[in-house]
């Protein structure tokens, strides 16, 4: 009889062993609020949303949260957060989903919560085509960060010692033909393309009015404009004015070392590249003008919107209703707007704060760029923004786009650019 | 006391000892092949199953797939090609000798084994950099060389890192299988040869190899299957992105993008079966060809 109870104490023990290693963090957190998990995968994102988070708990004393971010790597968070909505368990209350992903989520039965009651009172107030990449069926599930004006980064010191005047590129024809004059008096490309990415190619496309995906969905990767552009990336490599980005892409680890020693004189990312620049090129400080992309015809658009990440609600949080009216504050409100711009340089969704003062005050970025007026700048494009389709095939033909078709049209060169085109856009049907 | 009786006999007794494996095998390894059998024929989505019968396999009949299913046989061919000779060479060499430096030697060959693949994978993939202050471009340049794109090279040179990665990290662990084996060989073996006069070669050809016989064919079988199954290594190479024209693109790692990238569950359990029965194929005729199942009375 002892040793029967003995081996149940033993058995008793080893269990409660393994389990208190689970039941830890419920124990430890008995402070005031209520907790709310998110999750990114950019920092800078972070600190946004812990600033917000201060601000909220100072003017809802009643309704504080106790606010725990999370930074993953790109992949990996799109990955744990696809799979704990699919097990129902594990995802965070609040989280960044990048464009391109985003429709992965609005497959089944949708496990983020629906926004329009938060959004309704101020939906005038953003560009609708913004709210419209995130959401299914008219229910909005998430709200932008930014409109993600694509832009032009010139540096100017590269453009200075080849006499060329960035203000004198008016299109794209001319910044070939400019980039054939900087690399023959510099030695330097004019630009780089991305060969493993796809936000060189995307702006251009969208600049035209074309796209990866229609509105209706359907894939229209290989039609004649985008054909005609991979065209204009190719010639634009094999005349030498463009080299393809070191790493492959502009957020290689290799990239950013490689533009921080002046490697080239231009590239071009939607506005949320601002950031990139102040942050990961310190060196380049008061070397780089922002202005809108070239135009591809005499009145042709100028940009692009690209958008870049929304944040949502899962319906695995807590308290889906204060995780709601806490997004709504931190991204959907004036303050919001005003702060999305000041700390992380970006083109704020809501157009109402576009005029107010606070958007030409200096910041970090005013510091950084040679421009006076950012977004001075960006208001005199405002009309010109296009905007691109988020439907169901979008992570699909993105993922061919960046992994096949640039590499065999652009880099290897073995297939041109109609058939490169062609051979994703059926990859991806 | 009765109850001391019936804890205490050995009809009990063993399904006592055994329950924690026959319960863990079936919670973690029977249940789960049964569920993706399942989910092999069905549309899985959050709070949405469908049954949709052969579509899932009928979807993999593309490129993309055929791709994967090349690049992984052929990784597989290239390690079995490098990885069976070359440490079977070095455990000959390291099993002679001086044996303090020797075993200098197999410490140093066993260290990148305990490095974890992401870490092995990372330092490649920096070691590779693009950009003219990578190590690899550095010596590129000093040796008068063009610096290149590694990782964006074509196939090939994508499956040249890949053999390098892997070599470096397993050349240990084979050496070691390799190393017991060939100690189980009596030492009276080699005197006689040595009193018949025969070469060093002829006697690695006549008895050294036969009798690693079973050794070779273990390390044969684990690594058909390491081959078949290698993700982390391409993953990590190309930071978690799309390696360039899918030149890293295995089975496996089709299968994590179809699943937790693009949320397809029912297709990537079609793949994982796939994959269990490509696998499982090819060990079981490896095997039954070199007799490994054949009793240990019927041998010879």
């Amino acid at each position: 009889m002892k040793r029967f109870l003995l081996l149940m104490v033993l058995i008793t023990c080893m269990i409660g062993m393994v389990f208190a290693a689970g039941s830890k963090e419920q124990t430890a957190a008995p402070k005031e609020g209520t907790e709310l998990t998110f999750w990114t995968f950019q920092d800078l994102h972070m600190d946004f949303y812990k600033t917000m988070a201060k601000l909220w708990n100072e003017q809802n004393p009643d309704r504080k949260i106790i606010f725990k971010p999370e930074v993953l790597p790109f992949q990996d968070m799109h990955t744990k957060l696809l799979v704990s909505l699919q097990a129902g368990t594990g995802a965070p209350d609040m989280v960044d989903i990048e464009i391109g992903k985003f429709p992965n989520f609005m497959k089944g039965d949708i496990q983020l919560a629906s926004l329009n009651d938060v959004i309704d009172p101020v939906r005038d107030k953003f560009i609708t085509a913004r709210l419209d990449i995130y959401s299914k069926d008219g229910q909005n599930y998430g709200l932008p960060f930014h409109v993600g004006a694509s832009v032009i980064f010139y540096n100017v010191e590269i453009l200075k010692a080849a006499g060329v005047d960035p203000y004198a590129i008016k299109t794209w024809d001319d910044f070939l033909q400019m980039g054939k004059i900087v690399k023959a008096k510099t030695g330097k490309p004019m630009a780089t393309v991305e060969v493993n990415g796809q936000w060189s190619f995307w702006p251009m496309i969208a600049q035209q009015g074309s796209d990866f995906v229609d509105a209706d969905g359907n894939v229209i990767l290989d039609n004649a404009t985008n054909v005609k552009t991979l065209q204009y990336l190719k010639d634009l490599l094999n005349s030498g004015a463009a080299i393809a980005a070191p790493g492959g892409n502009h957020h290689a680890e290799e990239y950013y070392g490689f533009m921080n020693d002046g490697g080239a004189a231009a590239m071009w990312m939607p506005m949320w590249y601002m950031n990139r620049f102040t942050d990961y090129m310190p060196d380049l400080s008061k070397k780089i003008l922002i202005l809108p992309m070239p135009r591809w015809t005499a009145d042709g658009k100028r940009s692009a919107g690209m958008g870049g990440t929304g944040t949502a609600v899962t319906k695995q949080a807590k308290d889906i209703q204060l995780a709601k009216d806490f997004l709504m504050f931190a991204k959907g409100s004036e303050e919001g707007n005003l702060r999305i711009w000041e700390d992380l340089g970006f083109d704020p969704p809501r157009w109402d704060v576009w005029d107010n003062p606070r958007m030409n005050a200096p910041n970090k970025f005013t510091n950084y760029y040679v421009n006076d007026d950012i977004f001075g700048m960006l208001l005199g494009i405002k009309d010109e923004i296009n905007s691109v389709n988020v439907k169901d095939r979008l992570p699909a033909v993105i993922d061919r786009v960046s992994s096949s078709v640039m590499i065999q049209a652009l880099q290897q060169q073995n297939k041109s650019p109609a058939e490169a085109l062609k051979e994703g856009a059926d990859l991806s049907r | 006391m009765k109850l001391k009786q019936t804890i205490g006999t050995s009809k009990i007794t063993p399904y006592v000892f055994i329950f924690p494996f026959i319960a863990s095998f079936l919670i973690f390894y029977l249940y789960p092949i049964i569920s993706t059998f399942i989910m092999g024929f069905q549309l899985v989505y959050p709070g949405q199953v469908e049954f949709i019968g052969l579509e899932n396999y009928r979807k993999l009949n593309n490129p993309e797939f055929k791709v994967a299913l090349l690049n992984s046989f052929r990784y597989t061919i290239y390690t079995l090609l490098l990885l069976i000779p070359l440490p079977l060479v070095l455990s000959v060499w390291l099993n002679s000798g001086n044996r303090t430096i020797n075993s200098i030697y197999r410490s140093i060959l066993y260290v990148p084994t305990l490095i974890s693949v992401v870490v092995a994978g990372t330092i490649m993939r920096l070691l590779f950099a693009s950009s003219n202050r990578g190590i690899i471009n550095t010596l590129a340049i000093a040796l008068g060389a063009e610096p290149r794109q590694w990782l964006l090279g074509g196939p090939s040179q994508a499956m040249i890192l890949l053999l390098i990665l892997a070599l470096w990290r397993w050349v240990g662990v084979n050496i070691i299988y390799f190393l017991s084996g060939l100690q189980a060989i009596p030492d009276e073996l080699y005197e006689a040869a040595n009193i018949d006069g025969a070469s060093g070669f002829q006697k690695f050809w006549r008895i050294t190899i036969p009798l690693v016989k079973n050794t070779t064919i273990f390390v044969t079988t684990i690594s058909i299957f390491g081959g078949l199954a290698m993700f982390e290594e391409s993953y990590i190479l190309w930071s978690g992105t799309a390696s360039p024209n899918n030149a890293g693109l295995t089975i496996v790692g089709y299968l994590y993008k179809k699943g937790f990238q693009e949320g397809e569950m029912g297709m990537t359990s079609a793949i994982g079966i796939v994959l269990l029965f490509i696998v499982f194929t090819l060990n079981t005729t490896f095997l039954k060809t070199f007799g490994f199942f054949e009793s240990e009375g019927r041998q010879r």
